[in-house]
């Protein structure tokens, strides 16, 4: 948002460089560049360099190695079940939070960031006790892929909730009325009109959940059994061979999970930035940034 | 469109029957758990000297990690809304990346920059610094994954305030460092307390990172959350319970936090900005003489 320039008088040109304090803007700029090279690009550079040490045709080999092949595609399916399933309950929680009133309504739009404040590890613990061998269910899904789609469900529960509340908030209603005047059944409008609106949402929060859950490691390490072959993740794939010493095949793993997240999330970006939803724009360039920011601040 | 009755009640079923037995199912089981023969073990096990050791490591994480983080996250996001430069867009991204990362992938960078045969390992421990496997590793991971809260809820704080209040200031005489204490910092605060939230409960839960870089030390380099972890592994259940509730209750009360300082950075970016008057400033100008 630019200042009026008419409403101030001539003297108060905007003087360059006031807004960051004392440290003047280059210095700033400097300090801000060194800690995040420091902090995030330096490791990431070694991660990178270290995977192809061993030459092109050895990171290749680790890559599509058996066990490194199995746990990324065990990562990668499970990762899609995952989203499908949320795709669906995130659409239909945040439906109800939105459009529908009861008692208690509140609370239940903060227990949806429950997985972004819980710690991992407990969330494997808590999902352990009920649904492990001790279950009062009888449901014993420890150390099976079934317990490795729960646990993702639970770490990414509120990424479509999240990204979809905002989009049926400012939705308008009267389109939703047109067509029921005009004699269309609940469903049609749900097809037509409702849907279509809330894709963009659904999109956002299916890529970000996705990214999500190829990298989660502390919920499945204690419900997941972490068989080879069978219920081995990637990345605790990927720990499993730092223990054992081979940190050049755990690097050029990593690698291809970080290639893949990375360009997820540069589509989401450019996806929120991309004209073609119209107005709706602004509000899912908005709503990616807080659900990245694992925001909650988005209650009815 | 208003649901029929039984859609409504249908979705309603959906909805609750999904967080139900995803969320409040087993969240309320690990209570019921702990608490099932009385406060006295639960207790205990975390009054234990390794649980004490555990939680005074978690809480000096974030004792570091949090101050760091939100000082650059401030200064960064003032840089990426009020100064335009051609690198922002990488900057952007760049910021973007911890949340894109596998907490493993994390430690394993980490690992090769400051293991014995890392970039700086041999170097650091010549100087006598110990990175990997003790304390400054774990501060390091505990940075890294936390880094972008602060920035992502500042930058549409900034953005929606806009500059007229900061020009004026400036207008009226006021230096950089005034208009950022009077003007700016008030008008984004509750942003900055929501962003430090977020990023003490990253902080407090996390496990991957830190598993890799602190070689897990009983009484050492043990945080809480690899705390639970090793007493779950050696069977030790009281102990992993009750470490757990410790942390799902500091998750809860961020949850409370959330939910209030959300409503609040929202009312606080749309709402008035606290209004300086001038005489305010000239009178510090000329006490500071600046």
């Amino acid at each position: 948002m630019d200042a009026h320039p008419a409403t101030l008088p001539p003297s108060a040109a905007p003087r360059a460089g006031i807004r960051l304090p004392g440290l003047g803007v280059g210095l700033g700029r400097g300090m801000v560049v060194l800690y995040l090279s420091l902090m995030v690009m330096l490791p990431l550079a070694a991660v990178v360099a270290e995977s192809t040490s061993g030459g092109l045709g050895a990171f290749w080999d680790s890559v599509t190695g058996a066990q490194s092949l199995a746990a990324l595609k065990l990562t990668v399916v499970c990762s899609l079940i995952v989203v499908a399933i949320n795709a669906v309950f995130g659409t239909v929680i945040a439906w109800v939070l939105v459009r529908d009133d009861f008692r208690g309504k509140g609370a239940v739009n903060a227990l949806i960031d429950l997985p972004f404040a819980l710690p991992t590890i407990v969330a494997g613990l808590t999902l352990l006790t009920l649904y492990g061998s001790d279950s009062p269910f009888g449901l014993d899904i420890a150390f099976t892929r079934v317990a490795i789609v729960v646990a993702l469900c639970f770490i990414t529960l509120p990424f479509v909730t999240r990204a979809v509340q905002p989009l049926l908030m400012e939705m308008d209603r009267e389109m939703e009325e047109a067509a029921t005047s005009l004699g269309a059944s609940g469903f049609t409008v749900f097809r037509r009109i409702i849907f279509p609106n809330l894709l963009p949402g659904i999109i956002a929060g299916v890529l970000l959940a996705f990214a999500r859950a190829l990298g989660e490691y502390g919920s499945l390490i204690l419900i997941s059994g972490n068989i080879p072959f069978e219920t081995e993740v990637s990345s605790v794939f990927i720990r499993s061979q730092i223990e054992s010493g081979n940190v050049a095949g755990a690097s050029a793993v990593s690698v291809v999970l970080l290639a893949i997240s990375l360009g997820l999330l540069i589509f989401v970006s450019l996806f929120a930035r991309s004209g073609k939803h119209g107005e709706k724009k602004g509000v899912l360039t908005r709503t990616i940034s807080r659900v990245l920011g694992r925001s909650g601040g988005v209650g009815p | 469109m208003t649901a029929t009755k039984p859609a409504k009640w249908g979705l309603r079923t959906l909805a609750f029957g999904y967080l139900g037995l995803l969320l409040l199912a087993p969240v309320g089981m690990i209570f019921f758990k702990t608490f099932e023969h009385g406060l006295g073990p639960p207790v205990e096990a975390m009054t234990s000297p390794d649980a004490i050791h555990a939680i005074w490591l978690t809480l000096l994480m974030v004792a570091v990690a949090v101050p760091l983080n939100t000082i650059f996250g401030v200064a960064c996001a003032l840089l990426l809304v009020r100064h335009k430069w051609k690198g922002n867009a990488i900057l952007d991204g760049v910021i973007n990346l911890p949340f894109a990362i596998s907490p493993i992938v994390v430690g394993l960078s980490l690992f090769l920059l400051y293991g014995n045969d890392g970039w700086f390992g041999p170097t650091l421990s010549e100087w006598g610094i110990q990175v990997l496997f003790s304390t400054p590793g774990m501060v390091l991971a505990s940075v890294f994954v936390s880094l972008p809260f602060v920035v992502r809820e500042v930058v549409p704080v900034l953005q929606e305030i806009g500059t007229e209040q900061e020009q004026a200031a400036s207008t009226l005489g006021a230096n950089g460092w005034q208009t950022f204490w009077r003007i700016t910092l008030p008008a984004i605060r509750w942003g900055v307390a929501y962003g430090v939230v977020l990023t003490t409960a990253r902080v407090l839960g996390e496990f991957g990172a830190v598993t890799i870089v602190s070689g897990s030390i009983s009484g050492e380099t043990e945080t809480l959350p690899l705390f639970v972890a090793k007493a779950f592994e050696q069977f030790n259940e009281e102990a992993a319970y009750a470490g757990a509730i410790v942390l799902a209750l500091l998750a809860l009360t961020t949850l409370l936090l959330m939910s209030v300082g959300g409503r609040k950075a929202k009312a606080g970016a749309s709402g008035p900005i606290p209004i300086v008057s001038d005489t305010a400033i000239s009178t510090s100008n000329t006490k500071e003489g600046s």
